[in-house]
């Protein structure tokens, strides 16, 4: 029943032994080791889990890893710029204090992400829809609209991505 | 006791104190943001050690049942299954309050909840552990449920815990004042029933715990979500009986509490006990239907609450009957029912109070410390009969409060103490800003605007167990190497207490945040703090920091002014340099004194404390609710309620607080816009199932709606200028208070809207259509 597979993680290939049956949030926090990834609930209600799989923005406790093999998968370890600094969104989250205890974050930062790769000039309702299946129970989520707003105008001003 | 008076009274020092602030004031940005923004920072799930297993808990289906008989053998048997405990492996009972602890890490004879765990399986992997919870086979005997506290208080012959006659786990009364006399004389007496609803604090983050115990050694290292470490410790050491000084905790970063983490969970216990048995590292991480079972959520209450009313409109006295449902264990309760008492006293002035409160066990799971404990019940009474009083005597619902508010230097009845309010300033301002008189009792049908006000304390005066020694030690290293170390035991939820600690640091010694490192949250390195609950932190590890600052600054100073050539009190310190006051153009680095005091000297390090004023309260319980200081808020609602399906939509919040001088405004921000989405969610939708034989019908965030980013209203939060002369750097509570007006802002809004008072929790939009039909079928439009 077991089987390896190779996954591409953040433009990294690993290879593991999975059942048909795991997760891939169990295998990117367990077998792979990149914790950045949480569980909040693990059944598809929270977002703490989003990864970004072929740039769509998915919930890695409601995907099964066998199906992840041939796509590309970025999580929050794999947002930063090459040499380690800040992708400007993150910066945004830091500078508009949309970051409490940070555990939404991740997930957040992700489902944003990927909002504003498709649509770089969204409506403040886009943005609440984009971010709806994230929950945050800290923050209110009123600075992290803002931090998304925020990034989508440096995006606009100077194509920042 | 005498060095303890002397303690008490230092925060007294403010006087000296300049409030021209570099450090503190500032928005800065979180010094652990970072790395949680890369992904990079570990939360206790996120961790592994050595050899390393897993836990799992079995819990009961039932709420109420005797257990016959727990055979784990075929779980022994299955392959990577390496040990299983049952309630038999912890019979000592524990509790947060320490008189009345009654709670079990696993199932001792009965179960009294839904979902309380009955064993614990470590396995090589989940799977296997969960495959052998399956294998356990436990025999009940089922017994009748009870699930409402109105019918458990009737039934002696069903007791939920022997010892507790008519399922009482705790009453008292407290009476200030004469209240009968004072409503009989009232001018207007106002009486209401109110009900408050079954809540989940909702944090992201499940609770888990990976206990490490050594068995050459005989000590226990647990790494555990935990806002309450000092408390954990000793729960640990009681149920594990160890002493405390062969028990470490360290708590990673964690994931939102609320309260809700304000408690030893029962992984922390089994993942310890497992641990031991096993000789390896246990991990147990909830599921979420695992953390809804472990609840500790708001008590619900049912409420009966008298306002008396002289001619002018002030309030003459108040009756207040409390019914507190507490589910199936001791847990915060005690503390609960006092507060609820306490709550009443602030923010106006009330000259008679009569409190009369039980709390009822029942068969669901327990109640504990939520956001505002103790405050959002009652305030969601008050706050609505004010609006009611003002209509009865033709005032604003603002006027109402104004007249009635406490000031400054205030003692209520009960002895409790304001140093400073700026609560007026609050309201005036909210008012002000939504606009709020122009359109009270001017919108049209279904859209509506309400006032609340509400307050919270700033840290207690009490530790659980009644021990004299200081509520939070802070220590401050200072060193070539890493400019200023503090460490402080205080626990960073999410709050930011971390960096508040470093911008306060900071401030004292003149130095830049940036180069403060915190080391909290580990009880073998950080020094000793009580734990997160009551807004305590940023108050009591204030006064600890300052005090330990101010002493490194005496060591300093005469070093740099000998540098300086002047005289020692002469010399003041900022922005990392230390200058003459007199020639402020004369500076030396306060790394080069640093150096020069070292090698003269050896190591610096300094040692501050605080303990709250200790300030009696003359009647049962009377004590709980003290707080050397209070922070208040207020806020209004606006609402625009869909006529056709009963949808409650809140438009707005405007929102005024004072919690003294904000040490980092944008956390304070924060706080409040967090306070209020979880206000609103409590008002408008959260609350926990539970099915007539207690089954637990919601245990998920599917069927436990808590809001997201498109239910959150627009929000203009206000920070009013304010300096608490009482608190370090003038900073008090900013957390906890600002849950208490929104509550019953929106349904004093909603009232405006069409016309319909509300009395119970949460305003779902079947009871809001219904509500509407009867007011069409009125005529009223
Ligand atoms: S953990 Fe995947 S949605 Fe909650
Ligand atoms: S910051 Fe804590 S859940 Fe979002």
């Amino acid at each position: 029943m077991k089987q390896l597979i190779t996954l591409n993680i953040n433009n990294q290939n690993y290879d593991v032994i999975v059942t048909p049956m795991d997760l891939l949030v169990d295998v990117i926090r367990k077998a792979i080791g990149l914790t950045g990834t949480k569980k909040g609930c693990g059944q598809g209600d929270c977002g703490a889990c989003t990864v970004l799989i072929d740039g769509q923005p998915k919930l890695s406790c409601l995907t099964l890893a066998i199906t992840c093999a041939d796509k590309k998968i970025i999580t929050i370890e794999g947002i930063a710029n090459e040499d380690g600094t800040l992708h400007p969104i993150q910066d945004a989250f830091l500078d508009h204090g949309a970051v409490q205890c940070g555990f939404c974050t991740p997930g957040m930062i992700l489902s944003a992400k990927a909002l504003i790769d498709r649509n770089p000039n969204p409506s403040q309702k886009e943005i609440k829809t984009a971010i709806s299946g994230n929950t945050c129970r800290c923050t209110g989520y009123i600075n992290i609209v803002s931090a998304i707003e925020s990034y989508a105008n440096l995006v606009a001003e100077k194509g920042a991505k | 006791m005498g060095k303890m008076y002397e303690v008490s009274n230092r925060y007294n020092n403010y006087r000296d104190y300049t409030k021209e602030f570099t450090e503190v004031g500032r928005s800065i940005r979180r010094p652990d943001g970072a790395d949680k923004v890369k992904g990079k920072v570990q939360y206790t799930d996120d961790l592994t050690l050595p050899r390393m297993v897993y836990g799992k808990l079995l819990r009961s289906k039932h709420a109420h049942a005797n257990i016959v008989k727990i055979d784990y053998s075929k779980a022994m048997e299955l392959e990577g299954v390496l040990g299983v405990i049952t309630g038999e492996d912890c019979p000592i009972p524990y509790g947060i309050v320490p008189h009345n602890a009654n709670e079990h890490a696993l199932a001792v004879g009965k179960v009294r909840n839904w979902g309380e765990p009955v064993a614990a399986v470590a396995a090589v992997t989940e799977e296997i552990a969960e495959k052998a919870l399956e294998l356990i086979e436990v025999e009940y005997d089922v017994l009748e449920a009870i699930v409402d506290p109105r019918e458990a208080v009737k039934r002696d012959d069903l007791r939920i815990h022997e010892d507790a006659p008519n399922n009482i786990s705790y009453e008292g009364i407290q009476v200030y004042g004469d209240p009968d006399k004072a409503l009989a004389e009232s001018d207007y007496v106002l009486e209401q029933d109110y009900y408050s609803s079954y809540v989940n604090h909702g944090f992201i983050e499940p609770q888990s715990a990976l206990a490490d115990f050594d068995v050459a050694t005989g000590k226990l290292h647990l790494y555990a979500t935990c806002q309450v470490p000092h408390y954990t410790h000793q729960q640990l050491a009681k149920v594990l009986e160890m002493p405390l000084s062969k028990i470490r905790i360290t708590v990673p970063l964690i994931g939102g509490g609320f309260g809700g983490k304000g408690v030893a969970s029962q992984a922390d216990f089994c993942s310890a006990l497992l641990s031991r048995k096993v000789g390896r590292p246990v991990k147990i991480t909830y599921e979420r239907s695992d953390v809804f079972a472990t609840n500790n959520g708001r008590h619900p209450c049912y409420m009966k609450m008298k306002l008396g009313f002289d001619k002018t409109g002030k309030i003459t006295a108040c009756d207040f009957t409390n019914l507190m449902d507490g589910g199936a264990y001791a847990g915060w309760g005690i503390v609960v029912l006092f507060y609820t008492a306490s709550m009443v006293h602030i923010p106006y002035m009330i000259p008679n109070v009569r409190f009369d409160g039980k709390r009822v066990y029942t068969n669901k799971p327990t109640c504990g410390a939520f956001r505002g404990l103790g405050g959002v019940q009652p305030r969601f009474a008050m706050e609505q009969m004010l609006d009611q009083a003002a209509a009865h005597f033709g005032m604003d619902p603002y006027e109402i409060r104004m007249l009635n508010a406490a000031e400054s230097g205030y003692t209520a009845m009960s002895k409790m103490y304001v140093p400073h309010t700026e609560y007026k300033k609050c309201l005036t301002e909210c008012v002000e800003k939504s606009g709020y008189k122009e359109k009270h009792g001017k919108l049209p049908f279904g859209k509506g605007i309400g006032l609340s006000g509400g307050y919270y304390i700033s840290g207690t005066s009490y530790t659980l167990y009644l021990s004299y020694k200081p509520h939070t030690v802070a220590t401050i290293k200072v060193d070539e190497e890493n400019d200023v170390t503090v460490y402080c035991g205080a626990t960073d939820i999410g709050q930011g207490v971390d960096m508040v600690m470093a911008q306060m640091a900071a401030e004292t010694l003149g130095v830049h945040t940036e180069d403060v490192t915190v080391i909290p949250r580990d009880t073998k390195i950080s020094t000793f703090d009580l734990g997160t609950f009551a807004s305590r932190l940023t108050f009591a590890t204030g006064w600890a920091i300052r005090q330990a600052a101010e002493k490194i600054n005496a060591e300093l100073k005469p070093v740099a002014a000998g540098m300086l050539g002047i005289r020692g009190d002469e010399v003041e310190v900022q922005g990392g340099e230390f200058y003459n006051i007199y020639k402020p153009n004369k500076r030396v680095p306060w790394r080069d004194v640093v150096s020069s005091y070292i090698q003269t000297n050896g190591p610096l390090t300094k040692t501050g404390q605080f303990t709250p004023p200790r300030r009696k309260g003359i009647q049962q319980g009377g004590n709980i609710g003290h707080s050397p200081s209070f922070g208040f808020s207020a806020q209004i609602a606006e609402v625009d309620i869909d006529l056709e399906t009963g949808k409650v939509n809140v438009v707005k919040i405007t929102e005024a607080g004072d919690c003294g001088v904000a040490i980092n405004p944008q956390s304070v921000e924060g706080q409040v816009h967090g306070s209020i989405g979880m206000g609103l969610g409590q008002a408008l939708y959260e609350e926990m199932k539970i099915a007539p034989d207690g089954t637990f019908c919601n245990p998920s965030f599917h069927d436990y709606k808590v809001p997201t980013a498109l239910d959150m209203p627009e929000i203009d939060a206000n920070i009013v200028d304010a300096y608490d002369p009482s608190a370090p750097y003038g900073a008090k509570e900013s957390g906890e208070g600002p849950i208490q007006p929104t509550i019953p802002a929106i349904f004093n809004a909603v009232y405006d809207a069409i016309g319909v008072r509300f009395t119970e929790m949460p305003l779902t939009p079947e009871k809001v259509l219904n509500a509407i039909k009867e007011q069409k079928a009125k005529g009223v439009f």
